[in-house]
């Protein structure tokens, strides 16, 4: 493992581990809230004709990917706030159009092969080169700017869209930042994990984070360092053998993590349910299991 | 900068059309300073509708609104308004604290990168105070129970220091206690002179506080004046109104709902 860390490759990697576990879980949490846990998965899947484009026309899939997903994350916001209902059958076409169309690309591309595909669905955090280091930090400053500067508004919006309105909030604006920095972490994440579980990555450290903390920014800090942990920690035990590939391993001790929170929240509801006078304070670890 | 005599509702002919359905079919309201005005009418009658769209939250189909003298859209000064929903909205499932929830309320008054200040502190501290939810700042708001979320809805309103409060039903659903301290805190904004526009079923202990009663049937104002008792007829839901809105309203297309209540 020292051999490894001197090797710059691994130095890369390691680095968008880092980048991707801390921002992730920080978009993450605002969309979980949100109730639209499965937008990085719509935005990963349409993310993907963007890398298929990007090998077409001999651009570097990773900008691409970055124009189409941003592209694929504002469709989804405005049919979600148009109809009021059909957000999620919305979702789904995202989904068959991104992949299909990806696929599609990637076929008739002169240097497209399944090999190719593939890194870019599951990862290929070894083949990370110094410019996508430098695209992925910049996205990375990005996006955690935005979380930084905009926060308090963010919260009130996916807490409660009418009261962000009731408040003057620019509704529409910040729906479409928040779609728009999705996206941006999904192209981040893509080269880590893969984008067919990107998603993940903005997901799982927020539910396990949330069966042990009372507030949202609690919630969110720790969130970032379980993202932190899953991805560093995969990515060191993806070394283990050259079998194991690290998008795996990182969503695996993610989903670890998170069972083991399911314990460890149990046990600290009921301490705390016994020391207040409330009973049965939430059944959402229940209903997860 | 503002003066007593502003209207602080103005709707002219509202109408809102929601599915094709007509919910509110020619309002005229006006509601200015210091008034204390509940909106009442049976289920269905479009009384929430009526304040969501003179707040702008409902787009009208017809007429015009005005807050402050501006359209919704407009309107800029939004911290003059303190709108306490029906139900508190828990998002996601990611847990949000008593105290992060009240801070929200502060929100038309913090520019970005503001840091909280000592007078957010001190305004969400006083709005915990007011509604007895002191020792409960670091809870999940998820933890409390339909009538502690209640009077955590009217800490956030509270703690924004508004001119105006426009609340959706703040009594119902809620304990007698509860019902009572919203009474209570509702006399100290009256004294302040604050306005208050409130939706209510039953007024209950709110009642010796409210100047004036707007009762909403069938999208239309049926009754505008002092609030009606529960010993008059107005109070009565269902009862038959002479006023000229409801004889239109019996000869209008929706005379097949005259039944309903």
């Amino acid at each position: 493992m020292i051999d490894l860390l001197d090797r710059q490759f691994f130095q890369f990697a390691l680095i968008a581990a880092l980048l991707v576990g801390l921002c992730a879980p920080a978009v993450g949490t605002f969309i979980v809230q949100r109730r639209l846990a499965l937008l990085g998965d719509g935005i990963g899947h349409v993310a993907l004709t963007g890398v298929a484009l990007g090998f077409l026309t001999g651009t570097a899939p990773v900008l691409t990917a970055v124009l189409v997903a941003v592209a694929g994350a504002v469709a989804i916001e405005l049919v979600r706030a148009r109809g009021r209902t059909s957000g999620d059958v919305a979702l789904a076409l995202m989904f068959y159009g991104g992949i299909a169309g990806g696929v599609l690309l990637m076929g008739i591309a002169p240097g497209g092969s399944n090999a190719k595909l593939n890194s870019y669905l599951f990862g290929a955090i070894a083949s990370v080169t110094e410019q996508d280091i430098w695209i992925i930090g910049g996205l990375a400053v990005a996006v955690l700017a935005v979380v930084a500067f905009f926060g308090r508004e963010l919260f009130v919006l996916c807490q409660d869209e009418e009261m962000a309105r009731a408040s003057g909030l620019p509704v529409r604006f910040l729906s479409l930042l928040i779609a728009v920095t999705a996206a941006l972490t999904v192209v981040i994440a893509m080269r880590v994990v893969g984008l067919l579980l990107v998603s993940a990555l903005m997901v799982i450290p927020v539910a396990t984070s949330q069966q042990l903390t009372r507030g949202f920014r609690t919630t969110m800090l720790l969130a970032m360092l379980f993202g932190v942990i899953a991805a560093v920690g995969g990515l060191l035990a993806s070394t283990a053998s050259t079998r194991v590939p690290p998008g795996a391993s990182i969503v695996l001790l993610a989903l670890a993590g998170f069972v083991l929170a399911l314990g460890v929240g149990k046990f600290v509801r009921r301490g705390r349910s016994q020391e207040s006078t409330l009973t049965e304070p939430s059944t959402r670890a229940e209903e997860v299991v | 900068m503002h003066t007593l005599t502003e209207t602080v509702f103005a709707m002219r002919d509202g109408r809102v059309t929601l599915d094709r359905r007509p919910i509110l079919r020619g309002i005229d309201l006006a509601v200015r300073p210091g008034e204390v005005v509940a909106i009442m009418g049976a289920n269905g009658s479009g009384k929430s509708t009526l304040i969501r769209a003179l707040l702008g939250l409902t787009p009208l189909s017809g007429g015009r609104t005005l807050m402050y003298g501006s359209p919704p859209a407009r309107f800029r000064d939004w911290w003059r308004i303190g709108y306490v929903p029906q139900r508190l909205s828990v998002g996601g499932g990611v847990p949000a604290t008593v105290g992060e929830v009240v801070t929200s309320g502060r929100i038309a008054r913090q520019s970005r990168l503001r840091r909280t200040s000592a007078a957010d502190r001190a305004a969400v501290a006083g709005a915990l105070e007011a509604v007895g939810l002191s020792d409960r700042v670091r809870d999940p708001v998820q933890a409390l129970s339909g009538g502690q979320q209640q009077r955590v809805l009217i800490a956030r309103a509270l703690a924004g220091e508004p001119d105006t409060y426009v609340m959706d039903e703040p009594t119902a659903g809620v304990d007698a206690d509860t019902q009572q301290l919203l009474a209570d805190t509702l006399a100290r904004l009256v004294a302040d002179g604050k306005t208050i526009v409130l939706v209510a079923h039953e007024l209950g202990p709110l009642e010796p506080l409210i100047t004036r009663g707007v009762v909403v049937r069938e999208g239309l104002v049926a009754h505008d004046g002092p609030p009606p008792r529960p010993e008059g007829d107005c109070a009565r839901p269902g009862h038959e109104h002479v006023h000229p809105h409801a004889a239109e309203a019996t000869a209008g297309p929706l005379r097949g709902w005259q039944g309903e209540a």
